[in-house]
């Protein structure tokens, strides 16, 4: 089946199986392997991609599903060569180790600073609650997060 | 002076990741793949009668299937255990079975395909005839009689037995004790849950038979040699190993596994690229797994307090084959280990190590050191519950005192350095414990449950000198290896044999090569994980890599160094004694005459022109070194943490929790943090949470992330860290390991604040995971 998506700005028409997982057309038709794949059940998060402005974990989105609409990945989030006051916050606060779920962790914290731009710490945990980080102890993510925030004040 | 030694530098390695770019396996794509999937067994233990691969051959798209058998006649080998201890029964374990699968998650055949699906639906169509066998999955009762054999040539599913220390000692201490605390526990499975799930790609040159494998690995070069000599058959010097970015390892990407071997095998036939993804079903199933000890130990204590004797008996549940490491990880790793932070000398420990019909286990953050600081700080716990003194007083009592490091314990170590009594008072100081203590006491007269649990840690970390390992039982060395190219234009290149997989490398190693050589940050740039690139090298584990790895660099740095002064004494027409190397700006000068000076960049060009050298001189600026080191580290720990446990539900919450550490020198303190946090986190992920469960036909009930309770950021609180500085005086950067000691101290200082917490429950002990459920049944008791 066809679909028309727009990621990261530009419009793509492709044909899929009806089965495809909006991640697999993303990796592996759109070859943006930003995206990570950390388990089959939806739990971890890693896959988390922002669908018309909302995160959305991309292993439980049909592309088919995803037709007509806006899609920003990891990639498409720095703008201009400037990084997302997330995707600083991440660097400055030591938010990541191996890196592996942190495109799905900047989304879903991007998603939480549009939701709630002032949040707490138990707000941003709660937030955060459904990605997985296995290295970091999600204590320098919370930080990057508040650091995000911080820095987005004054619609930044 | 140091410049960046010692300094919070944000990661170099970090803008790649914070834009999508890091460079995993299955990122990678070559043209023509084929994608490589795993027929894996539903049962626990059964025998294959017959495999039926004719409908998945005809699906189209389907390239070729293959069977166990049809791996070993294509010529295959074994996988190799790379620790023998005395005596041991390694079983064959094939990379796919032929004749029986052994746990659930065994690989019995593969599909090459055109397409991930179609590999997929391709294992659908392979018909495997079983006869299911009764199982074993309990590391005791496998070796009790009558227990099935997971290997018809393992009698009882022995695989090997170790023991040391002194036992006439040890019999004495408790012939003459006054107080006797016993205990009987298991210290659960563990599931390792690398976010990146293992992937292997592999391409075939046909021309000039040189194969390159891209494989999730923590120590690529290891697992060439493995490749090489024992199951690919495919010569070194023909094959590249490539572990680029790696999503954590923890341990499980250490070892060899069929898939690496499976893919580039595939490759060859079919002569195309191949990859192979795992799922996390497939990870849960086949990534070696942690711990799964059951113990039965007893202290032997005077009425004053003293520990004067230790008794430990361990089955270690090694799991259907015997993983690569596997042996190490109850033995060296662990009985060596039974000395915790205490002076005694009593001290004896035995284990067996038995085969089960579940996925084998091996190293797992921390591997073996945290299964004996679990068993020793919970028997302290109980004996100052029984002496009725205060858990701190009675560790501080029995403190191995500073002025005897080095320190030879009855169990082979010999701890480097460490000041005990400072790493408590600080870890006091900062958690203000005895306002704690008294707000628990005030908490209890109104009916809340609050715990409060110590935990003072030991680690070996390091690993190791190449002369006891081998002696041990290892079948490769533990140095580690680095080289320094300086480029003509005075950019650096550094090849390390350690291999970052989110600990930081790239930042740390090159703050350690800048401050050597006196060059700027940004000219240094970090290689590793590739086996056509860097020089042979162990990998990283064991929190090897400063220790070990750093120390390479340190040495390949100095002969740089010493090169570097040669020449500029040349050019400059002075002694070499009357130059001064600047480390702050990497200059040359002449001692009194600073403005008489030669640039690092000046005479790295001046080595490659090579126009005006001393006489007899090679070109070049380039310097190797592999460091053997001479000991282990031994990082340790003052952990305090303080727990609510819900009377009517027995949900744990973690209040507070205090984290201070004696990790040596720091090269980078972010970086050190975040190693100490992330480790906490997974140590309170086995006290409360984690489990890899197996029902009693070895089906395992925790395969997926909806079974497994890996943390959550909303369950953990912020971790308060410190440190405490003894420079280990064995490596010339004076550091130790710091990459599990927060694991080793979290999982028994959570353990001990819950069994404090339910004491007035008369509660001493409950395995873990302590959950609200197990929690609950006590409390009602």
């Amino acid at each position: 089946m066809k679909v028309t998506i727009t990621v990261n700005g530009a419009e793509h028409a492709d044909e899929v199986e009806p089965r495809t997982l909006l991640v697999h057309y993303v990796r592996e038709t759109l070859g943006l392997t930003g995206t990570n794949v950390g388990c089959d059940t939806s739990q971890c998060g890693a896959c988390t991609v922002l669908m018309d402005g909302q995160a959305v974990k991309s292993c439980t989105v049909l592309a088919a599903q995803a037709d007509g609409s806006e899609i920003t990945t990891i990639e498409g989030l720095a703008k201009n060569g400037t990084l997302h006051p997330v995707q600083q916050g991440f660097w400055e606060k030591h938010g990541l180790q191996c890196g592996f779920c942190t495109p799905g962790m900047i989304l879903t914290a991007v998603d939480l600073l549009q939701r709630n731009p002032n949040p707490t710490e138990a707000e941003i945990r709660h937030g955060l609650e459904g990605n997985i980080c296995r290295c970091t102890g999600y204590q320098n993510i919370v930080k990057a997060v508040q650091y995000a925030a911080e820095n987005m004040k004054g619609g930044a | 002076m140091a410049k960046y030694v010692g300094a919070s530098i944000k990661r170099k390695e970090d803008p790649r990741f914070i834009q999508g770019k890091g460079g995993y396996v299955a990122n990678l794509q070559l043209p023509n793949m084929a994608y490589v999937a795993v027929k894996r067994s539903p049962y626990g233990h059964a025998r294959i009668k017959s495999i039926n691969t004719k409908k998945a051959a005809k699906l189209p798209g389907v390239i070729a299937v293959f069977t166990g058998q049809d791996l070993i006649d294509g010529g295959v080998g074994k996988l190799p255990c790379g620790w023998n201890v005395p005596n041991i029964k390694v079983p064959a374990r094939w990379p796919l079975t032929p004749d029986k699968v052994r746990h659930v998650g065994d690989g019995v055949a593969c599909v090459a395909a055109e397409s991930p699906s179609i590999a997929a639906d391709a294992l659908d169509l392979i018909e495997v005839d079983y006869e299911p066998l009764p199982a074993v999955v309990d590391a005791r009762k496998a070796a009790e009689p009558g227990a099935p054999l997971v290997h018809d040539d393992v009698p009882s599913n022995v695989s090997y037995t170790w023991g040391i220390g002194d036992k006439d000692a040890c019999d004495k201490a408790f012939a003459e004790a006054d107080r006797v605390v016993e205990l009987e526990l298991v210290n659960q499975r563990l599931i390792p849950t690398a976010i990146e799930p293992r992937a292997a790609v592999a391409q075939w040159n046909a021309a000039t038979e040189e194969m390159t494998l891209w494989t999730t690995s923590q120590n690529p070069h290891p697992i060439r040699l493995l490749l090489s000599a024992f199951t690919l058959g495919i010569p070194e010097n023909k094959l590249r190993v490539i572990s680029p970015d790696v999503g954590g390892g923890f341990g499980s990407k250490i070892f060899h596994y069929p898939e690496e071997i499976i893919v580039p095998w595939v490759a060859r036939k079919i002569n195309r690229p191949a990859k192979w993804v795992a799922t996390r079903t497939e990870a849960s199933t086949t990534d070696s797994q942690g711990r799964d000890h059951v113990t039965k130990c007893k202290m032997a204590l005077k009425k004053d307090g003293t520990i004067t004797g230790l008794h430990v008996q361990t089955w270690s549940n090694q799991g259907a084959y015997i993983s690569t490491f596997a042996p190490l990880i109850p033995t060296a790793l662990y009985l060596t280990l039974l000395s915790g932070l205490y002076k005694m000398k009593g001290i004896w420990g035995e284990m067996w190590g038995t085969l089960t019909n579940t996925v084998p286990v091996d190293a797992y953050r921390g591997a073996g050191r945290p299964e004996a600081a679990y068993l020793i700080e919970r028997l302290v716990d109980l004996a100052a519950l029984d002496l009725g003194m205060d858990p701190i007083d009675l560790r501080r009592k029995n403190f191995i005192p500073k002025e005897e490091f080095p320190y030879q314990t009855p169990v082979a170590f010999a701890y480097d350095s460490g000041d005990y009594h400072k790493l408590f008072d600080k870890a006091v100081e900062m958690a203000n414990y005895k306002a704690m203590r008294k707000a628990q006491a005030e908490a209890r007269k109104q009916g809340k449950l609050v715990g409060i649990g110590v935990a003072g840690c030991i680690e070996a970390s390091g690993p190791a000198p190449s002369r006891v390992a081998g002696a041990l039982g290892s079948a490769v060395g533990f140095w580690e290896s680095a080289v320094i190219r300086a480029h003509p234009s005075g950019k650096v290149s550094l090849l390390t044999g350690s291999h970052s997989h989110g600990q930081g490398h790239e930042t740390t190693f090159a703050q350690v090569v800048a401050d050597e050589l006196g060059v700027s940050l940004d000219d240094v740039e970090v290689v590793h994980g590739d086996s056509a690139r860097v020089p042979f090298g162990m990998g990283t584990y064991g929190s090897r890599s400063a220790a070990v790895g750093g120390s390479a660099i340190v040495h390949s740095a100095r002969k740089i160094r010493a090169k570097v002064l040669k020449i500029a004494a040349h050019q400059l027409e002075a002694a070499e004694e009357d130059l001064v190397y600047d480390q702050d700006n990497g200059k040359v000068y002449v001692k009194g005459a600073p403005n008489k000076s030669k640039a690092f960049g000046e005479l790295a060009f001046a080595a490659y022109t090579a126009h005006n050298l001393p006489d007899g001189m090679e070109p070049g600026l380039e310097e190797q070194a592999f460091y053997d080191p001479a000991n282990f580290t031994f990082p340790n720990s003052a952990h305090i943490c303080q727990v609510e446990v819900d009377r009517e539900t027995g949900e744990v919450t973690i209040q507070r929790y205090v984290a201070v550490d004696d990790v040596g020198k720091v090269i980078n303190p972010l970086v050190v943090d975040g190693q100490i946090v992330g480790g906490v986190a997974q140590g309170v992920g086995q006290a409360l949470w984690e489990h890899g469960l197996y029902d009693e036909n070895g089906q395992l009930l925790s395969a997926t992330l909806m079974e497994y309770a890996v943390p959550h950021a909303d369950k953990l609180p912020m971790i308060e860290t410190a440190r405490v500085e003894t420079p280990s005086p064995h490596n010339p950067l004076g550091v130790k390991g710091a990459g599990e000691m927060g694991t080793i101290a979290a999982t028994v200082a959570v353990a001990n604040a819950v069994m404090d917490a339910l004491a007035p429950f008369g509660v001493r002990h409950i395995d873990m995971p302590l959950t609200p459920e197990k929690i609950w049944r006590a409390m009602q008791k």
